[in-house]
């Protein structure tokens, strides 16, 4: 109610101004149980930092749910494309580094285990090992972008980055070829559109999960997160393990599909 | 609660010297409208994009109608009248009809309804606004920048193949605004369910919130969808990959079934909130407790499920297979019971009532007239035999301009005059209220009935020429739009005048039962003094007031 005071303090008026103060203070006794045990944290529209910390839990679980939805167009795309072409997918799917994407998941898998103990740590008012956690989730995470770029520079060494640069020319070919070289070429062109699209968009919400987990961080620096309101650090989880979800998905539709196919 | 200073202090004996404070007068300038937290400045801000959004998209649609004065097509070229079109159709479509009721009217009162001081995420709430005027921005340069014609369904091939316009930048538009939408449907749901004031049970809660609440379940599962959807098309457009074009091994039916699932429930996204105005209205001016409060609630939630479920019914001539279309029937079939279910407790409310007919309740009842043709029409079209036949002509046109029109944007007019005393603390004009209410009720249905008899002769939509015979009709409804624009602008002037000349509306000036009405108008900051306790359910009309209001 910073704005209410600044206006009041701007006309001055010393003998109204505390008559007004006295008037008010019978309307606001009912709420004046938990008024004085004020969190900084709790904002002025709610009444208890338990209601602000459902609301704000609740608003990420939603955020979630349209997320999902979100995702779900691609993946219905992805069931499309690959139903429509399933050999030029599995070929598509071999010429991924099969040891690169299994470690990035462990890797991922891990973050989320740390960002686990970070929320753990929030709850139990430990503000050292929050912070130790928080940094842990972030290198973890920036590990993973790490080991997904030197996906994408070994995809464009070998040109199958979609677009004019695509082609398969030192590839080997599967034997009974389903329709030309050039419709395959295009199919599994299709499949790599599909998978960057999909990986990019994965590493996109891991760029903002970073960010969010940063400035957690920095804010937690003066224990604002250690006191009883953890709800940031457990939303930030919330969409960290959404993320990690995500991709636990499209590791098998993206890299183990070839399996009996030609590799 | 941190209100050191409430305004209600002051309220009992207005100071002389500085008037009672309140949400318009607590703070001056630019910047204190541009960063305000508060959901009823908020909503203030989107009255401004919205009307002009309204006006922008209803001279397109002025055009258009000039255009169809005469079968020839004389005033504008081809392809100027297929961007008129698809510009009437995206503008009404994702800036004015989709956040009008929710981002207005269900940010000013939302709140108000359940107790609360504010939404549950106040900055979202302005950011939401932010990224409107963002979309909006983006939709207006590709408009000035030469357009787009591809129709407002973006159908593939043609948009990411064939045509030269600005596909992109448009696409760009609507991927933006979708995230205003969800915002708002995220803070909606999250507030309803936390911020409730205390003894403000879920069965006590206005219809309006219902409503709300049911439209932002939609937005929430919806939009993302589309979101989607816009950015491969974009990819498809720019690089040329076969996901959705069929000459290089796309799928085009692929795009329709994902543009439809956003694109069909956004129906009821227009729908449902305008659903929720009219039963608060009819309830306040017949003096009578809503018929079927149960009933009316879960017919709202019904309705956003079932709304998910029938999008393929936009496809059955695009060649799914029989047995998904006959489904696809069955279940658009379905909705017709929830909708029934609203207008027969409509209607019930309205027997025996005590009614009167202010402005907001010709609004009430223009839309129960239309709304009940506009559903009775989509019966047509989701049997699959009539569809067949009306498929893509100005039957189609005709229907969904009575669900849009006739029950939407009636429903908002309404909406808007109800709360309007509550918004600015004014009373508009009550003889030009429903001098303009009549009008648009008259102009909306010469404008689109005749469009109904056009399309079941014959006439094509989306093309600005036509045979001589279909003249008459036609020029019908020209003169209908006319009479609907003055209509629209008659209201714009007596709303403006109101805020400078108009007597004040005091509290509660139609004696109605809701939290809202029991606060002053306008509002302090924090909506109330003091959280109200609530004992009763949201509408407790006695014979008693009958005779004190009626």
């Amino acid at each position: 109610m910073s704005a209410e005071s600044v206006h009041h303090d701007a006309h001055h008026d010393a003998a109204h101004h505390d008559a007004v103060e006295g008037q008010a203070a019978a309307p606001r006794s009912p709420q004046a149980g938990h008024s004085g045990a004020h969190h900084p944290a709790l904002a002025h529209h709610f009444d208890s930092l338990e209601q602000q910390q459902e609301a704000q839990s609740l608003g990420m679980w939603i955020f979630l749910a349209s997320e999902l939805l979100f995702f779900g167009g691609l993946f219905t795309v992805y069931t499309v494309a690959r139903w429509a072409y399933p050999e030029a997918f599995a070929f598509a799917s071999g010429h991924l580094v099969l040891w690169l994407g299994t470690l990035n998941t462990v890797v991922l898998l891990t973050s989320s285990l740390t960002m686990a103990l970070a929320v753990r740590a929030s709850q139990t008012c430990e503000l050292r090992s929050l912070r130790g956690y928080l940094v842990l989730t972030i290198v973890l995470g920036v590990v993973f972008l790490g080991i997904k770029m030197t996906e994408y520079y070994l995809d464009y060494r070998e040109h199958l980055i979609p677009g004019p640069m695509f082609s398969l020319a030192g590839h080997e070919l599967p034997d009974p070829l389903p329709g030309g070289t050039r419709e395959f070429t295009r199919h599994v062109e299709l499949y790599f559109w599909i998978y960057f699209t999909m990986t990019g968009l994965h590493a996109l919400h891991m760029i903002i999960g970073i960010g969010v987990l940063g400035v957690l961080l920095i804010l937690a620096r003066g224990g604002r997160y250690t006191t009883g309101y953890f709800a940031p650090i457990e939303i930030a989880g919330l969409y960290w393990h959404f993320v990690d979800i995500v991709w636990i998905f499209l590791f098998p539709l993206l890299y183990l599909i070839h399996h009996g196919g030609a590799a | 609660m941190s209100t050191v200073l409430t305004p209600e202090a002051a309220e009992p004996k207005p100071d002389a010297v500085r008037p009672r404070e309140h949400y318009l007068n607590v703070r001056f300038g630019i910047a204190s409208w541009l960063l305000t937290v508060d959901h009823k400045r908020i909503a203030i801000l989107y009255v401004v994009g919205i009307t002009l959004m309204f006006f922008v998209g209803g001279a397109a649609a002025t055009i258009v109608r000039v255009e169809l004065m005469t079968p020839a097509g004389d005033l504008v070229s081809r392809d100027d009248y297929n961007k008129l079109f698809t510009a009437h159709g995206i503008i009404m479509v994702f800036f004015y009809l989709i956040p009008a009721i929710p981002a207005v009217l269900g940010n000013f009162v939302l709140p108000m309804m359940l107790g609360a001081r504010d939404l549950a995420f106040p900055k979202l709430n302005l950011l939401s606004w932010y990224i409107y005027v963002a979309g909006g921005v983006f939709t207006i340069v590709a408009l000035l920048a030469g357009g787009i014609d591809t129709g407002w369904t973006f159908y593939t091939p043609y948009s990411s193949a064939d045509s030269h316009t600005h596909v992109i930048v448009t696409a760009l538009g609507i991927l933006i605004v979708g995230f205003s939408s969800i915002l708002t449907g995220l803070n909606f749901v999250v507030t309803i369910h936390t911020m409730r004031a205390p003894g403000l049970t879920w069965f006590r809660l206005p219809l309006f919130v219902w409503s709300s609440y049911a439209t932002s379940l939609i937005i929430l599962l919806g939009t993302p969808v589309l979101a989607i959807t816009v950015v491969l098309l974009a990819v498809e457009r720019i690089w040329g990959v076969g996901i959705f074009d069929p000459a290089i091994g796309g799928d085009p039916l692929l795009f329709q079934h994902l543009f439809w699932f956003y694109s069909h429930p956004a129906v009821y996204i227009m729908v449902l909130p305008a659903m929720g105005v009219v039963s608060e209205l009819v309830a306040a001016f017949s003096r009578k407790n809503v018929f079927g409060y149960h009933f009316i609630a879960f017919a709202s939630i019904a309705i956003a499920v079932l709304g998910f479920l029938v999008w393929g019914h936009h496809m059955f001539v695009a060649g799914i297979s029989p047995y998904a279309s006959l489904i696809f029937s069955l279940i658009s079939f379905l909705v017709a019971i929830p909708s029934a279910i609203k207008v027969f407790n409509w209607t019930a409310t309205l027997y025996q009532g005590s009614v009167s007919w202010q402005t907001p309740m010709l609004y009430a009842l223009g839309f129960i007239g239309l709304f009940t043709i506009g559903g009775l029409t989509g019966l047509f079209l989701a049997a699959l035999a009539v569809d067949l036949h009306v498929s893509d002509t100005y039957f189609i046109v005709a229907h969904f301009h009575y669900i849009m029109v006739g029950g939407t944007v009636m429903a908002y007019m309404g909406g808007l005059h109800y709360w309007w005393p509550k918004m600015t603390g004014k009373m508009y004009p009550e003889w030009w209220g429903r001098f303009s209410a009549i009008l648009i009720f008259f102009g909306f249905n010469l404008t689109f009935f005749p469009q109904f008899v056009l399309g079941y002769q014959g006439m094509p939509r989306r093309y600005h020429e036509y045979v001589a015979e279909f003249q008459i009709l036609n020029v019908m409804s020209t003169a209908g739009a006319s009479i609907l624009a003055v209509g629209y602008v008659v209201p714009l002037i007596y709303l403006l005048w109101s805020l400078g000349y108009a007597k004040d509306a005091g509290p509660n000036p139609w004696g109605a039962t809701g939290l809202e009405w029991q606060t002053p108008s306008p509002p302090p900051t924090d909506n109330f003094a003091k959280t109200p306790v609530v004992v009763n359910p949201p509408y407790t009309f006695t014979a008693k007031e009958a005779e004190v209001v009626g």
